[in-house]
């Protein structure tokens, strides 16, 4: 099963990194990177860049209304996620407590969906893997 | 837990007590590996390394139902088997040099433990690497090097080992047990051998890690899906090879090959559990991201310019399966090439067998069944209903009918497979 780490941290939390030493963090989670990767579970991952240079599409308006700078409703950026493959929840959990972050920060945990997850025999489903297969083979071609 | 809690279930039974006993599972697949690699530097024994860290397990599992989940439980169980490393010297009346600098170790590692750092890597990947070849020595047959490397690198436990493989779980402790002594008794030694015995060893740990994978795939959908977690667990060590070993194309090739292969397991049975041939198998049910990962190992593979080996040359072949929308649009050109790459590897029937059907594909049934006809002819795969049927098969697509069904007959009589030999019989009698 795959399961998405999502990391969250507030705008203080940030902030506050700020007064670290940047290498020293980049190598914290660098040697994290490299756990996940030698233990065989990383199948995926990246990090944002920052919030401010998002922007919003809010559905409350019609038009949907485009805003500049983060997302504004809670408190905790997302910054980044990594991709999982592990054999239970509880490994998944195990793997999320060992990531170096501080207070301010959490992770969410949410489990990947797979093809297990619809009905098989929905068209849009079945639409969609094929767009999948085909963007594949776009980028293939291009390689 | 609260203390309630611990009075109405002392022995952590109860949903709290199976938490408790996933969370040791969880810590011990992530954990294993480090463990026995650190105890063997420590106690200069491999054999007796794995032993005491079972034992630290077997305390984690009594012990966490019922007292809760430590904090660091890596730390737990890494100072306990340590514990018992000095224990077990003090017992042979050992107490020297090493039982002090474990002692010290443990000291420090107390004193520390308040802001030790969770995911520094106590032992190197060269350390992983010693133990996968030493879980895969040459001393040991094929079963045994499965049970040991899934028992000391994937971190599964005897009972999970077992039932992946459907047998009990004494045979699997026996298993291990002999394949220790064996070690011992070889004087295996836990170190990197020198590039050149590098080479030598290698196959080894990759056939080793094949097996697991073909394993789990050959289960078809009705068996337990303990099974499938066979290949995760292989794919997992795959890729922790590859981060061991990235400058060896054939550790990449064996990871794309898995991955491209695992990709068609969603569309291998269908509804009712029944295999689907790849021809008629529904390609939108592919793992996509699967098949990227795979695609992308191969390309590591080739980009190191070495050359493409058994695993990568097989990758590619399923690659081509993997990048045709439609089955008709398979470029079966591109695939007798993969195969001539394998039998520039090594002369093998079987494969010049699949070469034939690529042919047959490719430049239709008449120069497929050419190949056949000269393999059977050789008589190499005499005893071996595969080349019949095949011959069947391209006879049947070129009408000739009545050479096609002696040929499947032949198959059915040579098949040991009573549903093959039914599946073989009915063909050859619809055969018209």
């Amino acid at each position: 099963m795959k399961y998405m780490l999502i990391m969250r941290s507030t705008a203080e939390a940030i902030e506050a990194s700020k007064e670290f030493d940047f290498d020293e963090i980049i190598a914290a989670m660098g040697r994290y990177n490299e756990s996940l990767i030698e233990a065989g579970v990383l199948i995926g991952g990246d990090g944002l860049a920052d919030a401010s240079e998002g922007f919003v599409v809010d559905f409350d308006e019609t038009p949907p209304l485009v805003t500049d700078g983060p997302y504004g409703e809670i408190k905790e950026l997302f910054n980044g996620f990594w991709i999982l493959q592990v054999s239970s929840k509880e490994e998944a959990a195990e793997w999320a407590k060992r990531c170096p972050l501080g207070p301010g920060s959490k992770l969410e945990v949410r489990r990947v969906t797979d093809e297990s997850d619809f009905d098989p025999d929905n068209e849009w489903i079945q639409k969609e893997q094929e767009w999948r297969a085909d963007a594949e083979r776009k980028a293939a071609e291009q390689a | 837990m609260t203390g309630r809690d611990r009075a109405a279930s002392p022995a952590g039974d109860g949903a709290a007590g199976d938490a408790a006993r996933r969370a040791v599972g969880a810590v011990w697949r992530i954990e294993a590996r480090r463990i026995v690699t650190t105890l063997t530097r420590h106690v200069g024994d491999f054999a007796l390394a794995e032993d005491l860290a079972q034992e630290a397990l077997a305390d984690a599992l009594r012990q966490w139902p019922v007292e809760g989940v430590p904090a660091n439980g890596g730390a737990w169980l890494t100072a306990v088997a340590k514990r018992k490393a000095i224990d077990h010297w003090r017992r042979r009346e050992r107490l020297d040099a090493r039982v002090a600098s474990i002692g010290h170790d443990l000291e420090l590692e107390q004193r520390e433990a308040a802001d030790a750092v969770p995911w520094d890597l106590e032992s190197s990947l060269d350390d992983q690497l010693r133990l996968m070849l030493i879980a895969c020595h040459p001393v040991l047959g094929p079963e045994a090097r499965v049970a040991l490397t899934l028992r000391t690198v994937a971190g599964l436990t005897t009972d999970e080992i077992a039932a992946a493989f459907l047998v009990a779980p004494a045979t699997i402790q026996q298993r291990i047990v002999r394949a220790k002594r064996a070690l011992t008794d070889s004087g295996a030694r836990f170190e990197l051998p020198e590039a050149d015995a590098l080479a030598e060893r290698l196959p080894a740990v990759l056939a080793c890690i094949y097996l697991v994978f073909t394993e789990g795939h050959a289960a078809s959908a009705g068996d337990a899906p303990v099974r499938a977690d066979l290949v995760r667990e292989a794919l997992r060590l795959g890729r922790a090879l590859q981060a061991m070993l990235p400058r060896e194309p054939e550790v990449h090739g064996l990871l794309a090959l898995m991955e491209l292969t695992a990709a068609r397991m969603p569309a291998r049975v269908d509804p009712a559990g029944r295999p689907v041939l790849l021809a008629d198998q529904d390609r939108t049910r592919w793992d996509r991201s699967a098949i990227e990962r795979g695609r992308a190992a191969l390309a590591r593979a080739d980009a190191l310019r070495i050359g493409r080996g058994v695993y990568a040359q097989q990758a590619a072949i399923a690659e081509q399966h993997a990048i045709a929308r439609r089955f008709e649009d398979t470029d079966w050109h591109a695939i007798v090439d993969c195969y001539d790459g394998l039998l520039a590897a090594g002369p093998s029937p079987i494969v010049e067998l699949n070469r034939a059907v690529a042919v047959a594909m490719a430049d239709g049934p008449a120069a497929g069944l050419a190949i056949a006809d000269a393999i059977e002819a050789s008589g190499r795969l005499a005893d071996h209903h595969l080349v019949p049927s095949v011959r069947g098969e391209l006879l049947a697509r070129l009408g000739r009918v009545e050479e096609a069904r002696e040929a499947l007959e032949e198959a059915a009589r040579r098949t040991r497979n009573a549903s093959e030999r039914a599946v073989l019989l009915a063909k050859a009698a619809t055969t018209r």
